[in-house]
This record gives structure tokens, sequence and C-alpha cells, in this order.
């Protein structure tokens, strides 16, 4: 049993770093992610940690820093959130290529213009192929217990990649919760020990980062970067295999709730999907067969197990909280749907793009969808493919 | 200081087989700055004809440590460099007897435009750290496109002399003055011509704790459209006309380490350079003049700040 506390999801995250203690933090405050380093930073003041804390005057800096440090040798964190994230973006690409495990907690908001302070996933789903891995929290114990494990799967030697560990802003960041915070020991135990590939600070040892790599390696080094992700899926299932023996909260690429033997099912991400647990518990008491899947992992797409998780669903609703503009749906839409082309048959799977922005999403509009859930389910005809949820037309 | 005879017996760090053109000032300018600093330095380098000409994968150039992340942020990716060393010393994970030193490079295009912001940040925020502009007055890697260090009046493909309008239209940025309101505790100005002057400075600023600034000229015959052996003689008139004079300023104190004897026009540096063919036609010689005047100016007062700060 680890300890119960209340805080709110930022905060929760600071002592998670608090805890992991990394060896740099490069940052720049942008809301609704600010909490997090304004924390931490009192936590770097009151020596509660021995941590390297460089104030940088943008987060493209932070990026870069973040990604010296790493270069450097040593276990590095950043926290940062929509327009942040987008100042990064041409970083991200450089610090999952040139192989540096950087954990960075990403306080998920709307992208301007126009500008919106509030919680969407506009701006990880824009870095979905900057080569990170992804999670997405359902509250804040995970976004806890996600940034931890994130860790440890970063740093393994077979994957040796960036990870982002996502959490709805506001809604989860600045809310308080009860969550159970592992002890300082066990984080420490759980992280182990640093060592890094390479480093740059061993000066006996000189290498080379970040070098001009023409036609005739480029490719060999992408597919090794595609090789890398596909490789962290295994190490994702061990890390929380071992976190489940320390924590006692299981976790998987996705979770999945009453869908045994569901027909017709919801798939969300992030904090929308505590409210669809509670719409499907109200719509199974009436009888309607409807089960409900959680997405966690985003980045490395867990597509043969949703295949395996789904196949027996007739009707799936695939919720964005994130419009792809002129795409074939949503971004989780349209992977989501691609994954389970090959099925047969084939479940019908519609998409609704909803809370953009911090809109939010209630319990009658997932009754909604539940109802267009059942009306295909019963006539097999999928009325309209994509529809905007939680917005006046 | 070390000798010529100690330098020449030190280890070349920056590798030969490099693909920079011959007689490219930049090479020169970074293998003295090497051969002063010493192995125990940990480089940093913004995008530009110095990190893609050295580091062709398989192949590297540096005998040193050495991170290139992108064009904008080799002063943030060096204080993220030497935040993880501050970092790693202190909690006894490197050996303590072992002194590391910082330098970031970047060329004038990313150190005065793009690379200005996260310069200026490290410099704000007091890394430990170096930062050598190798400044050759334009975005020579992308094909001579005008920085804001490109003097008045120059051609470049993105202000090329045209019918209407001849070259450059505006002075170029004085990034050393910009760098000195930083009140960092050492910068100066340098040329690969005058060695001494330049191992000195690198010396000076290496033995110093805090962020160090050198601001040297590196002439890119390409771009100057000048003779492939020209470098050294462009960069010593650069100084003899004062267009570039080498002065140090170190706790706000200035002093001018050269003053040439008489100094010479400006024309005189400017003529071997095809970029500024077209200003010496009658039509232009107003051009001429502007940019003389701006020159003197800035002597005049470079002069009467090293009396000021003197006193």
């Amino acid at each position: 049993m680890g300890k119960p506390v209340a805080m709110t999801g930022n905060i929760a995250v600071a002592n998670a770093m608090r805890q992991i203690n990394p060896d740099v933090c490069a940052a720049y405050p942008i809301t609704p992610s600010t909490e997090v380093m304004q924390q931490f930073a009192s936590f770097v003041a009151d020596g509660k940690v021995d941590t390297e804390l460089v104030t940088v005057e943008s987060e493209h800096s932070a990026m870069s820093a973040c990604i010296g440090a790493a270069a450097a040798g040593g276990r590095v964190m950043t926290a940062t959130s929509a327009n942040g994230l987008a100042l990064m973006w041409e970083m991200l690409y450089i610090a999952s290529g040139n192989r540096l495990p950087i954990v960075m907690m990403v306080v998920n908001r709307a992208l301007s213009a126009p500008i919106n302070i509030h919680g969407d996933h506009s701006d990880g789903m824009g870095a979905r192929d900057s080569g990170w891995i992804q999670f997405y929290s359902e509250n804040a114990q995970e976004a806890y217990d996600n940034l931890i494990q994130a860790v440890v799967i970063g740093q393994n030697r077979d994957v040796r990649l960036p990870v982002m560990v996502g959490m709805d802003g506001f809604i989860i960041s600045h809310s308080i919760e009860n969550l159970e915070l592992l002890s300082d020991q066990q984080v420490k135990d759980f992280i182990g020990e640093y060592i890094p590939l390479y480093p740059l600070l061993n000066i006996k040892q000189p290498v080379t980062f970040g070098p001009l790599d023409l036609q005739d390696y480029y490719s060999e080094h992408k597919r090794q970067q595609a090789e890398a992700m596909k490789l962290a899926k295994p190490v994702i299932l061990k890390v929380a295999q071992d976190f489940a023996a320390v924590s006692g909260r299981k976790y998987g690429f996705f979770e999945t709730y009453r869908l045994e033997d569901a027909e017709i099912a919801i798939l969300t991400l992030g904090s929308s999907a505590g409210t669809a647990r509670f719409v499907v518990d109200e719509a199974r008491e009436r009888g309607v067969k409807v089960g409900l899947i959680k997405l966690r992992l985003f980045r490395p797409f867990p597509m043969e197990e949703l295949q395996a998780a789904l196949g027996q669903v007739k009707a799936l609703a695939v919720m964005d909280r994130c419009d792809s503009f002129g795409a074939a749906g949503g971004p989780v839409f349209s992977e989501v749907r691609s994954a389970l082309y090959d099925l047969s048959p084939r479940p019908a799977v519609i998409n609704y793009i909803y809370g953009l922005g911090g809109r939010d999403l209630g319990i009658a509009h997932i009754e909604q969808v539940i109802r267009d859930l059942q009306e295909i389910r019963q006539t097999g005809k999928v009325k309209e493919l994509i529809t905007y949820l939680t917005v006046r037309e | 200081m070390a000798t010529l005879k100690e330098l020449s017996q030190r280890e070349e760090l920056l590798a030969g087989g490099h693909r920079l053109c011959a007689g490219c000032g930049a090479s020169i300018v970074v293998r003295q700055i090497l051969l002063a600093a010493g192995k125990n330095v940990v480089v940093s380098s913004a995008t530009g004809c110095l990190e893609v000409a050295t580091t062709i994968y398989p192949y590297t150039s540096w005998r040193v440590p050495f991170i290139h992340s992108a064009f904008e942020n080799s002063a943030a990716t060096a204080c993220g460099v030497e935040a993880m060393y501050q970092s790693l010393k202190r909690k006894g994970k490197l050996p303590v007897d072992e002194e590391i030193r910082f330098i970031a490079f970047g060329g004038d295009g990313g150190t005065y435009d793009i690379g200005l912001q996260s310069l200026s940040g490290g410099l704000e925020r007091g890394h430990d750290f170096l930062y050598v502009c190798y400044d050759n007055g334009a975005y020579m890697n992308t094909g001579i496109q005008r920085s804001s260090s490109t003097p008045l009046g120059a051609d470049t493909t993105t202000s090329p002399a045209g019918k209407v309008i001849p070259g450059k239209q505006q002075y170029r940025k004085d990034l050393t003055d910009v760098v000195e309101a930083h009140h960092i505790p050492y910068l100066a100005q340098a040329s690969p011509h005058n060695w001494k002057d330049l191992t000195r400075k690198v010396e000076k600023a290496l033995s110093i704790r805090g962020p160090k600034f050198l601001n040297v000229i590196a002439p890119c015959h390409r771009g100057w459209r000048s003779g492939v052996d020209q470098a050294i003689e462009l960069a010593r008139l650069a100084v003899e006309t004062c267009f570039w004079p080498l002065y140090e300023v170190e706790n706000g104190k200035v002093t001018i380490n050269y003053k040439p004897k008489t100094k010479k026009p400006v024309t005189e540096w400017m003529k071997l350079q095809g970029r500024f063919k077209h200003l010496f036609n009658p039509e232009n010689e107003h051009i001429l003049q502007r940019l003389q005047e701006g020159i003197d100016a800035k002597w005049e007062n470079l002069l009467r700040r090293e009396e000021g700060s003197g006193q």
C-alpha cells in the first residue's frame, strides 16, 4: 500500500519528479503545466532534490538543453503544454533521432488559434510522429504512475527513446484527487541507476552526436528508430508488471471495461474514460451490451492487441479530443479503424470529435454515442462516419 | 600563453579530411581555438558549414566530444551539456580532478539571427561556457544569403546587387555590442590572422568561470568572391581597416588589442572581394562613403570607450 494523499495532477507529477530526482531539468513555464515546474522549483530550492534546474528562455531551448544534458549522460526531464510542445517540435525529432531517453510531462492543451488554455489532445497528437513513446492518463494517479514507468521504459537498452506522458489540462492537472504515492525509496529502487551509453562527458572516449547523415545511412537510422518502437512494446508490459508488483496497480497498453461480451464499445483516452465508464455501467443496467476500451499507449500503437480485444464487437465509437483537419477522421480514429480493417467480420467504426478547448463531455453526450451505436448494431448502417460532439452546429 | 612552438607540437583536434572548402576561414579559426583549448573540451555546433562538413556519417573530424542538434540552439545545447556536468560533478558521478570546458560554435546566421535568443538566454543564466561565433557575414551554407551580419552594400543571393537595389541596404548588426549588454565576464573580437591574440583570448576565456563570448572573423571565399588563398590576408585587412577591430571587454573594461598605425580605407579590404564589386561603380560611391562613415564612427566610439573605461 502506498501513501494516500489528495493533490492536483500537477502536484502529483511534481512529486513523481521529486522522487525520480533527475540530474537535469530544463523548462519554460506554460499553462497548464506551469505548476509542475513551480512545485519542482521549490523542491530544488528546498534541497529536496539535487537536480540542476535550467530555467531556459523558451520551450525550444528547454528541449535543446534537455538534449544536450541527456547526451552528456544523465537523467533528464521537463514538462510542457500546447504551444510549448509545438515550439519544441523540431527538437522532439532530434531527441528521438539521437536516441535520448528524455522524459516529458505533457499537460495536454488546445493549440492556438484561437488561443485556448484548456484541455484537449491537439498538442500530443501533433507530436505523434516525432518518435516519442506516448502515454495518456485518465487521472492524477495514472499520470504519476505513468511518469515513473516512463523513466524505466525510456532508459531500457533496447528502447532508448524519449517518452511523453500526457494528462488532460485543468481537468486533471488542476483538480484535486485522492491518489497513492509510492515511498521515495520504492521509486528510487524501481527506476534504478541510470547508466548512459556513449556520454559526451566521457572525454577519454570522444563521440560525435548529431552528424550529417546522407542518403547512404539516413534510412537505416530511421529504420532502427522504428525497430526501437517495436522493441518498446514488450518492455512497456514488463515495466507495467514490475510496477504492479510494487504498487498493486496494473497497467497494459489499454484497459478494457465490460468488453468481454460487449456488442458495441467506446474507445477513448484521457480523462473522458471516467465519464464513459459511468455511462457504460448505467447502460449495462438497462441491458445494453456495451463495453469500454481506454487507450493508455498511443505510441507505439498497439495495433495487434486492439484487433484481439475488439474482434467480437459489432460497432465501435472512437472518441478523439482533437481534430485532424481534412483527414479521414481524428488521429485515434484513423489508426484504430485501420487496425480493425483486417478483421472478418469487421466492426463498424465511427468517430466523434469532442471536448475541444476543454469543452465538457457530459453523461448525456456518451448516452447519445451509445444510442448511435445501438442503431448501427440494429440496422447495420452507419449514417454519419465522423460527428462533432459537444459543439453547437 | 602557449608559444607557437608549443602549439605546433599539440595534437590537431579538428582532423584533416573534412569537407570544408580549401582555404576556408572557419576551419582555421576552429583549429586555432582547439589548439589553444586542449583536449578537455566538449564542443557544440549549430547547423552550418562547420557542422555538415566535419561530421558526415560515419566519419567525424572531431577528436573531442561533439554535439550538433539544430541551427538556432548551439548555445542552449551547450548549456544543457554544461548543466549535466555541474549536476554529475556535484553528485560525485564524475572525476573531480578532470576539468571540462564547454565551447559552442555558430556561424553568423546561427548566432546573430536565428540563434540570438538561445545565446542571450545562455549568457543571462550564467552558464560556464564559451560561445564562439565564426562570422563570415552571410548564410554561406545555404548559398550566400544575407544575414544581419552582412555588411552594407554586399551582394548576396537574397540581397543581390540589381538594377534598382545595389546590394544589402542596411548596416550590419553589432552583435559584440549586443552581447556586451549581457554584462558577462569576458567577451572579445578576434581574427585568425593574429593567432597570438586569438590564442591568448581563448586561453583567457577558458580560464574564467561563467559565460564568455568570442566573435571571430572567418573569411569565406565562396561568399566573399575572393581568392581561395586569401582568407588570412582578408582577415588582416578587415582589422587594418578597422572594419573588424580586435578588442576585448573584461568585467566591463574595454581594451583595444590592436590599433593600426595608419588606418586603411575600407575599400582596401573590399576591392579584393567580388561581393562589393558593384559598389566601385560611380553611381554607388555614396554607399562606399556610408560604409566608411559607419566604420569610422564605430572605431572612434571604441577608442572613446577604451579611454572611458580605463579611468
